[in-house]
């Protein structure tokens, strides 16, 4: 039963109608960080504010929650944040993705597939991407309202010059319906593609900065590159040591003190389901 | 030929009761390099960066003739079409060469940036281009992966020049492109410059308090005070024969070797 002391998930129910109507137009603009009014979550800026905002303004009765943090469902963050939902909002959680009505995740897209009316509420550190090129927020604002966005190719040109390819390994610019640039939160660039045309619905949640900024279903999302240096993912020359699976992002595990190795499956339901 | 590139028409710029520039009017026409001339304050810097459509004037307007959307008023632009026009026909060459380049990033990214914010989406190409643009500028073509940090003065004034002309542009302002160098590498510089504005046919506002510079680069010139243009002709005319009693000060102050 829910907690008689909170409102039904946790906001009060103008918070909630605020944060709705910031999704709304954020998925009217696909990729523009709409601000909207953050409140204080019960726990610290970081963890999830952002995306907890968001799931506790979607959430209702017959929805089924599913938390990750890095992939895995059994994390602190990630069971915290079920148990949170679960007590303020009465509502179902399950670990399997295909069950899952919302999705909240942070630094993955889950291996299998998502499907049409399922969403994925992303939890976003820091929303801007130009923000290491350019600190001045009026300026980035400017440049975003004007679709001036070589100062991110620049970055790319300098990382291939560095380091003969584009280093750049998570939190991958892309840019969102052809329009905003858009920063797809500390994802590995190995889950980028999956933004791409997704059937499910794309929140993204920043609580610090109090921006929340979406992607529809079916919507281009074009990761950043250059015609001869093209937009790669990262590949690893072993399989998963549990699942055998070798389409999957890997985590690499130091497992004694002589240094071996292991790699596993960051997903950890995709891993289970397919060794069952 | 057509009218001319640039022309400015009673513009003032006032901070709050301090007036910077008053009512100065000019053509520039296709070609022609004009250099402003006077003390510090005299309200140089302030004419350029309204010229510039960097600030808006209190009064007064700038219209220019683009190569492709016929004439346009500078300040009647949308802010969009102002930045494009900015980093595609015009040019802007600071006095301190840190405020007009990046400074942690590769003299090759630099010089680079215009083509990328135009769209070029080739690596190699772009990387061709800024090379052939630090030949160019005369900087060491093994120097195009260093960031400007590691360059000198001079080296970073030119990288700045090569970062502007790099997308073609048909005017260029310069605010004092030589000052704080020292004269030898300031020869250089002007070498540099006046072969770049002859080949590549710029048209260019140089503002300037050095009156050597304005004689080798200039052919035309304003003198300015307290923000008002007291004396404009032929450069050779100004210097030789002033006849307000302000440049004649000025001419006059020059240092003889």
């Amino acid at each position: 039963m829910p907690d008689g002391a909170y409102n039904y998930a946790y906001l009060d129910e103008q918070t909630k109608r605020m944060i709705r109507r910031a999704i709304l137009k954020a998925v009217a603009v696909p990729g523009y960080q709409v601000p909207f009014g953050g409140r204080e979550m019960p726990l610290p800026y970081g963890w999830g504010t952002g995306g907890i905002q968001v799931t506790a303004a979607i959430i209702g009765h017959d929805d089924t929650l599913k938390v990750i943090d890095q992939g895995a469902d059994d994390t602190t963050n990630a069971v915290s944040i079920r148990r949170f939902f679960a007590r303020v909002a009465n509502v179902a959680t399950t670990t399997r993705t295909s069950e899952a009505s919302i999705i909240q995740t942070r630094h993955r897209v889950p291996e299998t597939p998502l499907s049409e009316g399922q969403i994925l509420v992303f939890q976003v550190p820091i929303p801007e991407p130009l923000r290491m090129l350019e600190p001045r927020e009026t300026e980035t604002r400017t440049l975003h309202a004007l679709a001036e966005y070589g100062v991110m190719q620049v970055s790319l040109y300098e990382s291939v010059t560095r380091h003969g390819r584009i280093a750049k390994t998570y939190n991958y610019p892309v840019l969102v319906n052809g329009r905003y640039m858009m920063s797809p939160s500390p994802i590995p660039k190995f889950d980028n593609p999956k933004l791409d045309r997704n059937p499910a619905l794309q929140l993204y949640g920043a609580g610090r900065e109090k921006r929340i900024y979406a992607v529809p279903p079916y919507t281009s999302v074009k990761s950043l590159d250059f015609d001869d240096h093209p937009f790669e993912i990262e590949t690893w020359s072993e399989c998963c040591a549990l699942c055998g699976s070798s389409e999957s992002f890997l985590d690499e595990m130091i497992v004694d003190d002589s240094g071996k190795r292991l790699f596993v499956c960051s997903d950890t339901d995709y891993c289970e389901a397919r060794r069952k | 030929m057509s009218g001319p590139l640039l022309s400015a028409r009673g513009l003032t710029k006032r901070f709050g009761s301090r007036v910077a520039c008053r009512d100065v009017s000019f053509d520039l026409w296709p070609g022609e390099v004009l250099g402003v001339v006077g003390e510090s304050g005299s309200g140089k810097t302030t004419l350029l960066n309204c010229l510039a459509g960097r600030w808006q004037p209190d009064e007064g307007s700038v219209s220019y003739e683009t190569a492709a959307m016929g004439t346009v008023d500078v300040h009647g632009l949308s802010e969009a079409r102002r930045r494009l026009l900015a980093r595609t026909e015009w040019g802007f060459v600071n006095q301190d060469a840190r405020e007009g380049l990046r400074m942690s990033v590769s003299a090759g990214a630099n010089i680079g940036e215009r083509l990328m914010a135009i769209g070029a989406r080739h690596y190699g190409d772009i990387r061709r281009t800024s090379g052939e643009w630090l030949d160019r500028v005369e900087i060491e073509a093994d120097r195009l992966d260093d960031t400007p940090r590691t360059y000198s003065g001079g080296m970073r004034q030119r990288l700045q020049i090569a970062r502007n002309l790099v997308s073609n542009p048909r005017l260029v302002f310069m605010d004092e492109p030589t000052g704080g160098l020292d004269v030898s590498v300031q020869a250089r510089i002007l070498d540099l410059l006046r072969s770049l504005v002859d080949r590549f046919h710029l048209s260019a506002v140089l503002v300037t308090h050095d009156l050597g510079v304005a004689r080798l680069l200039t052919h035309r010139l304003m003198v300015m005070q307290g923000g008002v243009v007291v004396e404009e002709g032929l450069t050779d005319q100004v210097l030789d024969d002033p006849q307000h009693a302000y440049s004649q000060m000025l001419v006059a102050s020059i240092l003889p070797v």
